[in-house]
């Protein structure tokens, strides 16, 4: 099964896992189904109107979702995702 | 809360805030949470944000982020937080830094007054979104 790679300020709302093995064909798939397991990482990760928060990026392995096919990106049972978030301030 | 960061490292900030001055600078924080959180290393950014407004923003893209992962999982750490320097402010939370920030992160703000680092302090948001409390630094010479 793919892996979702944690990061360390989501580890609390992820039963203290720093990654997870989830089933699934696409990313999108993949983070339902995190979701689904730990229904606390929901709102660290979507807004309430579904759309991931603009913070929360994802790769696979070192590409950006973004200029692959986003969330509809498939996976193979061996790939890693990760989220990482972007970081902004004033 | 506390988080210990050596004399040296909290040098660095303030020297790095002082070089990015006026505009401001940012970096991350790298180290272990044994307790207390125990910041260890650094690693400085560029401010991605465009120029013009780098004066009183900053942003780290997710690629920078990614290599900060990269970066504390080759020295068996962990990204603790995120410094960043306000030119000619408080070493306060701005609003804008409430509600861009990331609960669980360690956000060090240090002022720097006419190109001076005057001082650091650290915050951590709260679960609920709405504030920041702070963090006490214990700096340690090493």
């Amino acid at each position: 099964m793919p892996i979702l790679k944690i990061p360390t300020p989501l580890r609390p709302y992820a039963g203290g896992e720093s990654s997870l093995s989830l089933p699934g064909e696409i990313v999108e798939d993949v983070l339902d189904a995190a979701v689904q397991a730990h229904p606390m990482l929901k709102k660290h990760l979507f807004n309430d109107s579904g759309q991931l928060r603009p913070y929360v990026n994802l790769f696979l392995d070192e590409d950006n979702l973004n200029q692959l096919e986003g969330l509809k990106t498939p996976l193979s049972a061996s790939d890693t995702v990760l989220i990482i978030p972007s970081i902004a301030g004033g | 809360m506390k988080i210990h960061i050596p004399t040296h490292i909290l040098d660095q900030i303030k020297a790095h805030g002082e070089s990015a001055y006026p505009y401001e600078g940012a970096g991350l924080m790298l180290g272990k949470e044994e307790g207390n959180r125990i910041v260890s290393s650094l690693l400085f950014l560029e401010n991605a944000r465009d120029k013009a407004n780098q004066h009183n923003r900053y942003l780290i893209t997710a690629e920078d982020m990614l290599r900060g992962e990269q970066e504390a999982a080759r020295l068996n750490s962990s990204i603790l937080g995120i410094f960043h320097s306000h030119p000619d402010h408080p070493n306060l939370p701005s609003e804008y830094d409430r509600e861009f920030a990331i609960p669980w992160y360690s956000y060090l703000i240090t002022s720097v007054n006419n190109g001076k680092a005057a001082g650091s302090r650290c915050w951590r948001l709260e679960d609920n979104r709405e504030s920041f409390s702070e963090e006490t630094i214990l700096s340690t010479t090493e």
